[in-house]
């Protein structure tokens, strides 16, 4: 991202024949899940597997069971299409006579839309509370709320939030037929953008209880604190937001109100930036409607696609990441700013110390979900 | 956790709503194996309801069931959908197409194929822009339904309607996850006690040691291990024998403590206690 460099390439995923350009993880091909929990193999699951492995994840959890017990982390993760590729694929292997899935088709640790926290529970060895929440393009926004209210509830002291999602034909075929596939990289905000890039990812987050976080040692000046959860519903279209961006709207001034902070205190803004014709009008007069046109915001979907059931996640660890890098992305893809979206719309990378950041994830169904991050210090002096 | 059952919704093979099912629930009528009806719901324009699935079609009439129940405005609760899978039709529809050269993919199955179809009508039929979340967690997606359920009307103070709903699916899916029934339930609760309450809920997990309830009739019992959403049904009968006349009628009322199979080891004991 500090680089400007974009992770979309022309669509060269399995036999699919669209013009298009994808976002796909290399190499999961010859990844498969540990032997153990072989039951669970399948791409979603070898995506959330290598996810689990990057940064030192799976130590800070294990330092974290710890401190807490198994039983007191909870998981919950978003997916939209969970490990539905096996099953496409399977359909295209029924036994010729009785119409049957080939023998090795298994339900539960793939297609099954709570496979994906099935697993990640098993991988780290925990025995909390856990779902999937599956709310399309907001599933892994969502789940934030749904561990800080676990954690407020006393079910849990921390929770792994996150989503994995990875291509599928659905997924590719089904945009592609509401003509919301792009045949370039996808160009957020630009008076020419044609549609998505669709990609796959898997993002975790430790989330713990601020009480607990500080006292701890981990209670340095860059810690990133989930401040505030809004959520709302469109009550518009299932597969068109509304066209004033008023759902949005809605989860923008919800989750501001839930950190206790007005328009002005937010320095950035992720958005969701799909680069579809609707949801950047409609993102836009939310955000403009709600913060003017002075505040820096960006869409990080030209450089990794849009990561459906991962893209809540993915935006909130960029939007932690930018809080402590003091660092705003300018939107990749993008040449000509459509004059009638009114937002401040970054082009270009730009450092500056930020204390709090919005990050919107939009989905079908009318699904809105904004996270507020910010510097833990900085909330401790308010 | 403590939350207040304010409406129930119901709709299942021979459960034709909150009002017939409770005699069959408590036992005080037998229990008639029937082809599930849903009663036709005028909450979607019919264009709109025609392209709807079966699952959709389940939770909005239980859900409006439960809110009529309890007398609440459907455009002020948020909404919890839980189930263990989507549509299973619509997604059959799907892979056939998609496993045939020409791969086409009609918008409107695309659009159905989200885990929140039923979640957007939802919204879309009621008007309610409040938040609406759809999880799943397998076998277990009731209980996981209303454990968030219970900690969104704590942490807000609002009430909010449960759907719980799954949809038995077509061959060659249903040899691979045979859910053995279609089955919808909803339940207002509210964090606090009010003159709509019908029953107290104490929720809280643990460690398992107990087998999960069971309920007595057979049909019942074999749909309820069959079918997610129907796990729901030991805490159902017990909302129907407190609410039933004869119990009201009693001086004292033993509270009923449910026992739900939950995931990683862990089980959910429900505490049902009269208002």
């Amino acid at each position: 991202m500090l680089k400007g460099r974009s992770g979309l390439q022309r669509c060269d995923f399995l036999d699919v024949d669209l013009d298009t350009y994808v976002g796909r993880v290399s190499g999961l091909e010859d990844l498969p899940v540990r032997a153990d929990l072989a039951a669970y193999d399948c791409r979603n699951n070898r995506l959330a597997q290598l996810g689990l492995a990057q940064d030192n994840f799976t130590e800070a959890v294990a330092a974290a069971r710890q401190r807490y017990g198994r039983e007191r982390i909870g998981v919950f993760l978003g997916t939209s299409t969970s490990g539905i590729l096996d099953t496409e694929l399977a359909y295209r292997h029924r036994d010729p006579k009785t119409g049957a899935l080939p023998e090795s088709f298994n339900y539960a640790g793939s297609h099954s839309c709570y496979s994906v926290a099935d697993f990640v529970q098993r991988v780290l060895d925990l025995a909390g509370p856990a779902m999937v929440v599956s709310t399309a393009c907001s599933s892994s926004a969502k789940v934030f709320g749904s561990a800080a209210r676990m954690i407020q509830a006393g079910l849990c002291d921390a929770a792994i939030v996150g989503g994995v999602d990875s291509l599928c034909l659905t997924t590719l075929y089904g945009f592609n037929s509401l003509g919301l596939v792009s045949s370039r990289p996808c160009r957020p905000f630009d008076t020419e953008r044609d549609g998505i890039s669709i990609g796959e990812a898997a993002g975790f987050v430790l989330l713990e209880k601020t009480s607990a976080l500080m006292n701890s040692p981990l209670a340095v000046p860059d810690a990133v604190m989930l401040l505030g959860v809004g959520e709302s519903s469109d009550a518009y279209h299932m597969s068109s937001p509304h066209p004033e961006g008023a759902g949005a709207r809605l989860a923008i001034q919800a989750a501001l109100q839930a950190a206790g902070l007005t328009p002005g205190d937010i320095d950035y803004i992720n958005l969701h930036g799909t680069g579809t014709k609707a949801n950047d009008a409609a993102e836009d007069k939310a955000v403009f409607n709600t913060f003017g046109g002075n505040t820096p915001c960006s869409s990080t979907k030209g450089a990794t696609g849009h990561l459906l059931g991962a893209a809540g996640v993915t935006e909130a660890i960029i939007s932690a990441l930018c809080i402590q890098h003091g660092f705003m992305p300018g939107g990749l893809n993008t040449e000509h700013i459509d004059p009638t979206l009114k937002s401040a719309y970054l082009l270009k990378n730009k450092q500056q110390t930020l204390n709090f950041v919005l990050s919107n994830s939009l989905g079908f169904g009318g699904s809105n979900c904004s996270l507020v991050f910010g510097r833990m210090l900085k909330r401790a002096e308010r | 956790m403590k939350v207040f059952v304010e409406g129930v919704g119901i709709v299942g093979p021979g459960l034709n709503g909150w009002q017939a099912s409770q005699p069959v629930l408590t036992g005080a009528a037998p229990y008639i194996d029937a082809s599930v009806v849903i009663p036709p719901g005028d909450l979607l324009p019919p264009a709109e309801r025609r392209r709807t699935g079966l699952p959709v079609k389940v939770s909005l009439a239980v859900g409006l069931e439960a809110i009529v129940n309890a007398q609440r405005n459907a455009a002020e609760l948020p909404a919890i959908f839980a189930s263990s899978a989507g549509d299973g039709e619509n997604m059959h529809c799907i892979f056939e197409m998609l496993a045939n050269n020409g791969r086409e993919v009609s918008p409107t199955r695309f659009h159905n194929s989200v885990h929140n179809a039923p979640s957007g009508y939802w919204s879309i039929a009621t008007k309610s822009m409040e938040p609406s979340t759809s999880l799943a967690c397998y076998d277990e997606s009731f209980v996981a339904g209303l454990i968030e359920a219970a900690t969104q009307t704590l942490a807000s103070g609002n009430a909010v309607v449960l759907i719980a709903y799954d949809a038995t699916y077509p061959l060659p899916l249903h040899a691979a996850r045979p859910i053995s029934a279609t089955f919808g339930v909803a339940l207002v609760l509210a964090g606090k006690k009010t003159n709509r309450s019908l029953a107290e809920l104490e929720i809280g997990i643990s460690r398992k040691s107990n087998a999960s309830t069971s309920v007595a009739n057979a049909e019942l019992e074999a749909m309820r291990i069959g079918t997610p959403a129907a796990r729901s049904l030991p805490l159902l009968a017990a909302l129907a024998t407190l609410t039933s006349e004869k119990t009201q009628t009693q001086d004292k009322i033993i509270p009923d403590r449910i026992y739900f199979d939950y995931i990683a080891g862990n089980q959910l004991d429900v505490v049902v206690r009269p208002c």
